[in-house]
């Protein structure tokens, strides 16, 4: 696993949550064997994602046709359980860095390197490390940020903003990539630039909240891949896959708990949509719901001790993913609550002023054609993609869950629809599952195997795929309706 | 804007009165409409909800619908309308799928009267049926269009577009039952009100969501629909399949479309990003808008005529927050600024040019170009009192044909298709292509050929006849093309041969070539003079039969330039580099390695050094024992070839440069390479020579070229049983697990070329099928068809 030429021992490549740490530091003798995991994702077992890649040529046919390195990635692989999505994905991340656009290629890759490493993704960075050298870039760029033309230094602010507070972009911004002089952007150019970082911080979202594996390929010595950093505490991974977790079968309690679970769920949404006519709430109370919810997100995480890190521990994590540094100016900059930023009377952004399907592919188009199809295609699809199946249950209607996770989504970075009653998500969304949300769109580089496992427990993994799908997507339309709302602004 | 012009117009009675004038609003706009008596405007947005009276100098507020403490979503207005029967009734859509009526006979200060809160989602549309006191339709985002009747409390019927997200819905102004509506995914869709179960007719109209839709006021079928793909098409649904009449191609998302009143090919639209103007179109001139107004400084949300029978008030409101009446009369005029000027440059040399009647006569006094035949043709558009801009219509077309016989491209057909380009040593190569182009009347092109031979290839393969005629014929009977090559136009590489030649004052062209190479090694070497002679003299006496006709047509020659054209000693730019380059041993070597040279020509190549003497029978052994390194060519070749290309024969040029291949490939850099060759290709396809083509692709080294062929190379099948397509392999269906073709004479799969017969769709392998058919004029498969193989 270890490619970075030089190997401390194999479990430092593994972060270590607190626990283990504490527990380390207590008996120095206690030797933490690497972790069993095997296939594409560590929260996934590698049977489920193999057994329906067998079936599916398709995939195949895809990877050939639309893969970038021309082989079957874990990405690839544990999106295969959705095979019309993986599609339209494809297809529209092969135009994003191959086919005719306004940045040279090396300058594509090097773009995703920068967005991955807002997260410390390590996975996306050594991938797009091999193409970027591929594709004729100069390696001595892959030193650091300090070796970069200025003309992609510059990208670093709304990188940076973008990646975690997306509400902050203002046409100021975008007036100063344009109108710089000699390192100015046109406006193509920055299109093309922000679909690619709002894609990679989106894929490192999906990345880190479906555990994807790092590629086990040959050792390919170019000096510049990082050490893949497998993000998951050992304790997390040892008790793989096969091993049943032992805080969920611990108790009899825990199955019956959870089989509750889900039929409660469907029994709230069964109501919700009996009840959606008979009762209607005041307008002043669904303006509270929506800051409700905006709030609540807000303690969300930070309530949630056992799986938040303490400030010193994510130190501790900083030294251990410094190699990722290099990407990165102002590394202390990270997601900080919409709701909290109320104070200061940033407005919410009304989701029907400024929609995609009205105003934002219409700009996207227009500076970059035909790429403003491929991503409405990718929305939509993913928006309605749906099996009619909930778990063990067929024939239900889950347009209501799928639309509480993308306004969920949303919500969080302060975009709000009208006709949406945030009630609803209190509602379907438990609390493990907002965890998961918050932690996985936010800060998704804290995600942790445990925090998979807890939420929605009977359901499959093929189903928990499709969640992460959807909040991949809605990032990435919230962080570019915020970013083209700018240069829609810059324009008039 | 400030330009007062009052316009007056006669509407049974009434006169509309008003200026081009401008209100700003508290905040954006999001949808305007008109009230029947058109004296009042109602503006609906997210945080406005206002009636305006227009006066005649200016809008004055009337009434602020918005009251309350807290406004609550219900006022957040996607859209607003006003009853055209009832001037108390107006409808508004809310942002969170409320549908609310107002009733301004209200005598308290709130005028709400009925709020529906039936749909899941923000309403995009709401819609009064123009004759019907209390029908409303409405159209949402959750993929619903519902009726209501405004005395009922609930909707009277729902219309559902299978969950596709309904953005307008427009009642038909002639039949009573009839509604239109258009959806995110492209379609639009008729209903009958009667009949809520399935739509009566649906077909996409446009490439994305269509936003809008307008029934045309006076034809009965004809619907304005406009899309996100930035299209405005007018469909005729009379007929049995709905037909795109008019199609406008704009610059931005359409958000709007109104037909203007009393011009029936009028239409206004807006758009919804980027664009802030707002245009009228006459449909039937979908390339410049007839009219253009600028006033607003974003987007324009909102349009309506003021009144439904006057063509000269459109009223919007924009994001800007402003609320605008335009006045037609004030609308700026894109047709105005533009020059309709159109040139076009024909295949075969012809010209056509037109360009408005006006600037043409202007010219018309200037000398036609002598050589040129000029058919004027002037076409003029009838005139239609109807069009504003009908004097504008007129123009005049110039046509420039190539004399006949001087111009055809024949030769260039010709020449592509049987020029050898491959395959085949140097020199027969160079023959072969000298030959063609001697046939063809091309001597200049010719005389090219026979002396890259003579300078790339060994000696003794040239026959010395050969050579001497072709090069005797070459300067004496060329055409008045070719005479301007040789006289005016030639590049220093080739040219300076023929200048050095009349310097000399002889018109001996025919020796003309070679007596300027071999002056050239007598001049840089300083060692051989009879270098020069032997060769000159050779050829001189075997020539002796053309002299005469050479003599002859030489008059044909004397263009008044000719003595100009004495050449001066400078001319010769490669003299310097000479001193630098290698000795010959090494280019012998270097010529043995290239991969293109045939085995005895590099036998006889390093054979030449030895044989020093000066044989008669070839110049070009003499070059060779001169001791000339190639790059002395190899830099004239490449002028040669830059004057070809110059002169616009990029065949040529194209032609040697894959002829010789690696021996000047260096010495032109890749991107004039290139442009040659997409030039070449160009021309080839435009002649539909796509067989040259490819193969010119094929030859190509350059990385840009040969990728042309590798592009859009996939071929789609579909499977002749499930009639799917396949996806994976071309003979496997994936769905039906069949295989799709099979040859009838084997049986076995085809993967390859499938050959079949058009009669009774059996064949198989093509070598399968055309043995079978040389023994036999049945079908192979036994279904007694004779099929037929050309």
């Amino acid at each position: 696993m270890n490619r970075g030429g030089s190997s401390p021992s194999a479990a430092a490549n593994y972060l270590l949550c607190t626990n283990c740490r504490k527990v380390l530091r207590k008996d120095k003798r206690i030797r933490v064997s690497q972790p069993l995991t095997r296939g594409p994702s560590a929260f996934i077992p590698e049977k489920e994602v193999v057994q329906a890649n067998t079936v599916d040529e398709r995939t195949n046919f895809l990877v050939e046709e639309y893969s970038t390195s021309g082989r079957l990635d874990n990405i690839t692989q544990v999106m295969s359980l959705h095979t019309q999505y993986l599609e339209s994905f494809l297809r529209s991340q092969f135009y994003m860095l191959r086919m005719d656009g306004p940045l040279p290629l090396p300058y594509r890759h090097y773009i995703a390197i920068m967005a991955a490493a807002r997260h410390r993704c390590s996975y996306l960075i050594n991938m797009h490390v091999d193409e970027f050298l591929k594709t004729g870039g100069i390696p001595e760029w892959l030193n650091g940020l300090e070796y970069v033309p200025q003309r992609l230094k510059n990208l670093n602010e709304i990188n940076k903003l973008l990646a975690h507070r997306p509400w902050l972009i203002t046409k100021e911004h975008i007036q100063k990539l344009v109108k710089t002089g000699e390192n100015n952007w046109s406006l193509p150019e920055l299109v093309h630039a922000v679909v690619l970082l709002t894609h990679y911080h989106a894929l490192a979202s999906f990345v880190f909240g479906s555990g994807i594996n790092p590629e086990r390929d040959p050792e390919i010595s170019n000096g510049f891949r990082l050490i893949s950093v497998n993000n998951f505490c050992v304790c997390d991974l040892a008790n793989d896959n096969s091993i049943e977790n032992a805080s969920l079968t611990g108790s009899n309690y825990g199955i019956v708990d959870s089989l509750s679970e889900l039929e409660a769920l469907m029994e709230r949404m069964k109501r919700l949509q009996e009840e959606r006519d008979d009762e209607e709430a005041s307008q002043e109370e669904m303006t509270t719901r929506f800051e409700k919810e905006k709030k609540e997100s807000l303690f969300v995480v930070s309530g949630d001790t056992f799986h938040s890190f303490p400030h010193s521990d994510f130190e501790d994590d900083m030294i251990v993913t410094s190699d990722v540094s290099r990407y990165i100016e102002d590394p202390g900059f990270g997601y900080e609550d919409f709701a909290r930023r109320g104070e200061e009377h940033l407005p919410t952004f009304r989701a029907q002023d400024y929609t995609w399907e009205n105003h934002g592919f219409s700009l996207v188009n227009r500076l970059y054609s035909d790429i403003g199809h491929l991503l409405d295609e990718k929305f939509r699809m993913v928006y309605n993609l749906t099996y009619n199946t909930m778990a063990t249950h067929e024939d239900v209607d889950t347009t209501m869950l799928r639309r509480a996770l993308f306004n969920y989504v949303h919500c969080m970075f302060g975009i709000r629809y009208d006709d949406y009653d945030y009630g609803e998500v209190n509602q379907l969304l438990e609390r493990s599952l907002k965890v998961y949300i918050k932690t996985v769109t936010c800060y998704p580089e804290r995600t942790t195997k445990r925090m998979y496992d807890s939420y929605w427990r009977q359901f499959k993994h093929s189903e928990k795929v499709h969640v992460n799908l959807l909040l991949m997507e809605a990032r990435m339309q919230a962080e570019l309706l915020y970013a083209l709302r700018a240069i829609t602004r810059h324009l008039t | 804007m400030e330009k007062m012009s009052r316009v007056t117009t006669a509407l049974g009675g009434s006169t509309l009165t008003g200026r081009t004038m401008h209100c700003h609003l508290d905040a954006p706009a999001n949808a305007i409409s008109v009230c029947r008596d058109a004296a009042q405007v109602v503006v609906a947005g997210r945080s406005i909800f206002k009636i305006y009276s227009i006066e005649e100098e200016q809008f004055v507020e009337k009434l602020n619908l918005r009251v309350g403490r807290k406004p609550s979503l219900n006022l957040s207005c996607a859209d607003v309308v006003w009853h055209q029967m009832d001037e108390n009734l107006l409808a508004t859509a809310a942002t969170n799928g409320v549908v609310v009526t107002w009733n301004l006979g209200r005598p308290s200060r709130n005028k709400q009267d009925q709020l529906f809160t039936e749909h899941k989602r923000t309403v995009n549309k709401v819609c009064f049926h123009p004759t019907e006191a209390h029908v409303l339709l409405s159209g949402s985002q959750d993929g619903f269009m519902k009726c209501f009747d405004l005395r009922r409390k609930d909707s009277v019927s729902t219309f559902s577009g299978q969950s596709e997200s309904v953005r307008d819905v427009q009642f038909s102004i002639r039949d009573y039952f009839t509604f239109a509506s258009t959806f995110e995914n492209g379609n639009v869709q008729l209903w009958d009100i009667r009949r809520p179960d399935r739509c009566e007719r649906m077909f996409t109209a446009h490439n994305g969501p269509v936003f809008c839709c307008d029934w045309h006021p006076e034809d009965r079928g004809w619907l304005a629909t406009g899309g996100r793909d930035k299209m405005v098409k007018v469909w005729d649904m009379t007929t049995h399949r709905a037909k795109e009449m008019h199609c406008v191609q704009t610059i931005a998302s359409v958000a709007r479309v109104k037909w203007r009143p009393e011009c029936r090919h009028h239409l206004a639209t807006c758009s919804m990003m980027v664009d802030h103007n707002i245009y009228v179109w006459d449909v039937r001139r979908p390339f410049v808008p007839a009219a253009m107004f600028e006033e607003h400084r974003d987007v324009t949300t909102g349009i309506a005529w003021r009144h439904p029978h006057d063509p000269s008030f459109l009223l919007s409101g924009s994001k800007d927050s402003s609320l605008c009446q335009h006045l037609f009369r004030d609308a700026s005029q894109p047709v105005e600024r533009a020059n309709p000027e159109g040139l076009c440059y024909g295949l075969f040399g012809d010209l056509a040019f037109a360009a408005k009647e006006s600037l043409v006569a202007a010219e018309s006094g200037r000398k036609p170009y002598p050589g040129d035949r000029r058919h004027p043709m002037f076409f003029k558009r009838k005139l239609d009192p109807a069009e504003p801009f009908a004097g504008l219509a007129s123009s005049a077309l110039s046509v420039f044909e190539m004399e006949p016989g001087g111009g055809g491209m024949g030769w260039f057909v010709d020449t592509a298709e049987r020029y050898a380009l491959t395959g085949r040593p140097l020199a027969e190569l160079c023959d072969h292509n000298a030959k063609v182009a001697r046939e063809l009347g091309r001597n200049q092109v010719a005389q090219t050929w026979t002396m890259l031979r003579i300078i790339y290839c060994s000696p003794g393969l040239v026959p010395s006849a050969n050579l001497n005629h072709s090069v005797g014929k070459g300067s004496s009977c060329g055409l008045p093309l070719m005479n301007s090559f040789n006289l005016k136009d030639m590049a220093p590489g080739l040219g300076s041969e023929t200048r050095l030649d009349r310097g000399k004052g002889d018109a001996r062209s025919d020796t003309a070539l070679l007596d300027s190479s071999a002056t050239l090694i007598t001049n840089e070497d300083n060692e051989e003079t009879e270098g020069s002679d032997v060769p000159t003299d050779y050829l001189l006496g075997d020539a002796e039969g053309e002299e005469d006709e050479l003599y002859l047509l030489d008059p044909e020659h004397a263009h008044p330039e000719e003595p100009e054209y004495v050449l001066p000693q400078e001319a010769f730019p490669l003299r310097h580099e000479i001193v630098d380059t290698p000795p010959g041993p090494e280019h012998l070597q270097d010529k043995a390695d290239s991969p293109h040279v045939s085995g005895s020509e590099a036998d006889a190549t390093s054979l030449a050094p030895m044989d020093s003497s000066f044989s008669l029978l070839s110049v070009s052994h003499a070059l060779y024992d001169s001791r000339l390194p190639p790059d002395f060519f190899s830099v004239l070749v490449r002028d040669m070839l830059r004057f070809y290309a110059e002169q616009g024969d990029v065949q040529m040029a194209v032609s040697v440069l894959i002829v010789l291949g690696e021996r000047v490939r260096k010495d032109i850099d890749e991107q004039t390479q290139e442009h040659w060759y997409t030039s070449y290709i160009d021309l080839l396809q435009r002649f539909r020579l796509w067989n040259v083509s490819n193969e010119v692709v094929k030859l190509s080294t350059s990385r840009a070229i040969s990728c042309l062929n590798q592009a859009s190379t996939t071929l789609h099948v579909n499977c002749s049983h499930c009639k799917r397509p396949m996806s994976s392999r071309g003979w496997v269906c994936d769905r039906c697990h069949r295989c799709a073709s099979m040859c009838a004479v084997c049986h076995h799969v085809v993967k390859g070329l499938f050959v079949w017969c058009q009669g009774c769709s059996h064949g198989g392998h093509l070598q399968h099928i055309m043995k079978w058919l040389e023994g036999s004029s049945h079908c192979p498969a036994g279904c007694g068809h004779l099929c037929e193989y050309s």
